[in-house]
């Protein structure tokens, strides 16, 4: 029986990579994916505590995570599409238009 | 513990062997006879000219943001039909309603012609 | 309870999702957008109407789908708040969005849509409907940011508000699965009441994770660092909008979660603190330096969060009922003030420095009236909303024992003064070299004006209405 702190574990470690690949990576497809990360790390610990309260709530809870991050990823890969169209570049490092 | 676990090794046997008994069997029982049309990548039809990591047109991108969307969306589905007794009419209606929103997006999306090739 | 009378308890988000749903439909074959905006204005006053009417009637009332959400005096509040605003930002974006050519049906829904959202995010009292609720509000926000979509600004501010909120919308869905795993549940009143027996370190790791997501939304320092590209990049209709219904809805959770379900967790106390006081700073020094009209709001808007952090560190019924004054003061304030900027703003938005509104008290005497009343009600000034809504937040302050943050509220407010009085000095005292051709008002802007400058001495001379509702609000919290 593997006990539910190794599932919140390495949901903890895979939400850390996810922000440092935020807060690291240049290219905004990749710093996309690593939220995506951040939101499948926490859905683990979703289930991992729903498995360990003995609570089903927790799976929908999941559900609706994942529909809510498919929306988010349309919205955000349209985005980024616009900005290449516009840019020709997928680089965070040229978003500077807008600045103090 | 570690009898948990045997399944698993079990199955990854299986899984490695697979491939490997397979591809000597084939080569043990079929006849060799090679000649040049049949080493190309497509047989008939047309050679391949290009790269395929090449820059795709933008229309396969709205096509799978698309893809995303409704693929995702069929998620609720699932705890649905698991607890369909239970729900009874209330829950058939409220699915009605959720599929008629989804169908109401891929109206939008049709008549935006964003299903068009251009 | 039948599933009708559940479903009336939401009869805002109802009205307003058929109603939006319904745009989305016509907008392909519709030629003439301004119709579209018209249903949606519509299905505003009616959604308005709905919740007065079950308000002051007390029907449909209290929690319903298994205490997934609540109608109650805070929720309606709020409610009628993003309503509020949101019809005055549909009104306002008819002359705009024909100015920049980019007027869609689409507009609207996307308007109808984030406020269903932010009337989810006011109206639920479980965590996972209140994060369901902010992601409806805030993926529509996303899109209407970038909807100058052949504007390079425009897309920039939309793609930074998208990284930066989904990656705030991480921290928060982390901070909700931990203090689930502590206290097995998800609704707010389950969470108070299984707190003392849960895992403390859990909790406090969960409230604090939680806390990071919601200073994101509000814009309080030091997560405040995407307002002002967003604010200036957005279309100013959008800006107005998302400065008032998006950030008080975030408050409007902030302060039910903090509240209602983690105030046995005390320990966040420093951080709603901290993050107050550098708010205020970080806000009213940012503005100093600006010379674009829109960043200088953006930055007076972090100030602002700050003010309301500043009432909610008191943790107090008095405090809360503040905290609700001031963001319905501030809401119809700054919907003004960015409502004044739009119509000014000029084709692509080329007009919105500073000194492009030198001797706009010459040209335009109405507008540069109005403008200087949202001004001097954003500094603090007496008749007007503002005043109140500051003086009720350093009174709560000190009747809770925190004399050093009422002194640092009003310190902010003296610094506030130097950046609102610049402007109103620009526009009267100032003549510009080449003067712009001012617009003359359309009807529309007339009644968003009319309707915001009497909001604004209404709360500045009547404040008891208002605020005895916000108390009723504060008090359901505890």
């Amino acid at each position: 029986m593997i006990p539910v702190s190794w599932y919140l574990i390495l949901s903890a470690v895979l939400f850390v990579l996810g922000v440092a690949g935020f807060l690291i990576k240049r290219n905004v497809i990749t710093v996309f994916m690593s939220i995506e990360l951040m939101l499948n790390a926490v859905n683990l610990s979703f289930v991992a505590f729903g498995y360990m309260l003995g609570d089903y709530n927790a799976h929908i809870f999941v559900f609706f995570v994942m529909v809510v991050a498919a929306a988010e990823a349309a919205v955000g890969l349209a985005i980024i599409m616009l900005m290449y169209h516009n840019r020709k570049s997928l680089n965070v490092d040229d978003i500077e238009l807008l600045k103090f | 513990m570690a009898h948990e676990y045997i399944p698993i090794f079990i199955f990854l046997a299986v899984a490695g062997a697979f491939p490997i008994v397979t591809l000597i069997a084939a080569k043990l029982v079929r006849p060799e006879s090679p000649f040049k049309e049949k080493l190309l990548p497509y047989e008939c039809g047309i050679d391949p000219v290009s790269d395929a990591r090449g820059r795709y047109t933008v229309r396969f991108y709205i096509v799978a943001i698309l893809f995303v969307l409704f693929d995702v969306e069929t998620v609720f589905l699932f705890p649905w039909a698991v607890r369909f007794r239970q729900l009874g009419m209330f829950g058939l209606a409220e699915m009605v309603v959720f599929l008629a929103l989804l169908i109401v997006g891929y109206i939008w999306v049709w008549k935006k012609g964003a299903l068009e090739w251009i | 309870m039948s599933y009708l009378d559940q479903t009336l308890h939401l009869f805002p988000e109802t009205v307003l999702a058929v109603a939006g749903t319904l745009i989305m439909v016509l907008s392909p074959t519709v030629k003439n957008a301004r119709w579209l905006g018209r249903i949606a204005l519509f299905a505003l006053v009616l959604a308005l109407f709905g919740s007065h009417v079950s308000y002051h009637h007390g029907e449909y009332m209290g929690s319903a789908f298994d205490g997934l959400v609540t109608n109650d005096a805070f929720a309606i509040l709020f409610r009628q708040l993003f309503i509020i605003v949101a019809a005055l930002a549909v009104l306002s974006s008819f002359d705009y969005l024909k100015r920049e050519g980019i007027e869609t049906g689409e507009y609207y829904a996307l308007i109808l849509f984030s406020v269903v959202g932010q009337g989810l995010m006011a109206c639920s009292t479980d965590l996972v409907m209140i994060f369901i609720g902010l992601e409806i509000s805030s993926i529509s926000t996303y899109i209407l940011t970038g909807y100058r979509r052949h504007d390079a600004r425009g897309i920039e501010a939309a793609l930074k508000y998208f990284l930066l909120g989904s990656f705030a919308t991480g921290f928060l869905l982390y901070g909700i699965a931990l203090v689930y795993g502590a206290t097995g549940s998800t609704n707010l009143a389950a969470i108070r009441a299984a707190i003392p027996q849960a895992n403390g370190p859990l909790v406090a790791m969960g409230a604090a994770l939680m806390f990071v997501g919601m200073a994101f939304k509000v814009s309080g320092a030091p997560f405040q660092v995407w307002t002002p590209d967003v604010y200036q990049g957005a279309p100013t209709p959008v800006t107005a909008f998302m400065s008032a219904a998006p950030k008080a809805a975030a408050f409007a959770m902030f302060l039910r979660v903090f509240l209602t379900g983690l105030t046995p967790a005390a320990g966040y106390f420093w951080l709603l603190w901290g993050c107050a006081v550098l708010s205020m700073f970080v806000g009213n020094l940012g503005a100093l330096m600006q010379s674009n009209i829109k960043r200088m709001l953006a930055y007076s808007s972090i100030a602002h969060a700050g003010y309301v952090l500043a009432a909610f560190t008191t943790r107090s019924a008095m405090g809360g009922a503040a905290a609700i004054f001031y963001l319905a003061v501030y809401s119809v304030t700054n919907v003004g003030a960015f409502l004044v900027v739009a119509h000014l703003a000029g084709k692509d938005e080329s007009t919105v420095a500073i000194s492009d509104y030198r001797g706009l008290g010459k040209r335009h005497p109405v507008l540069a009236a109005c403008f200087t009343i949202f001004l001097l009600s954003l500094l603090g000034v007496p008749l007007t909303g503002g005043f109140f809504g500051k003086f009720y937040i350093v009174t709560s302050a000190v009747a809770a024992g925190l004399p050093g943050l009422a002194i640092i509220t009003m310190i902010n407010s003296a610094i506030g003064a130097y950046y609102y009085l610049r402007v109103v000095v620009t526009m009267y005292m100032e003549d510009a070299e080449s003067p712009a051709a001012t617009p003359a008002v359309p009807a529309s802007g007339t009644l968003v004006l009319i309707f915001t400058v009497i909001g604004v001495f209404a709360l500045g001379v009547f404040p008891t209405m208002v605020l005895e509702w916000a108390s009723q609000a504060a008090d359901i919290l505890k």
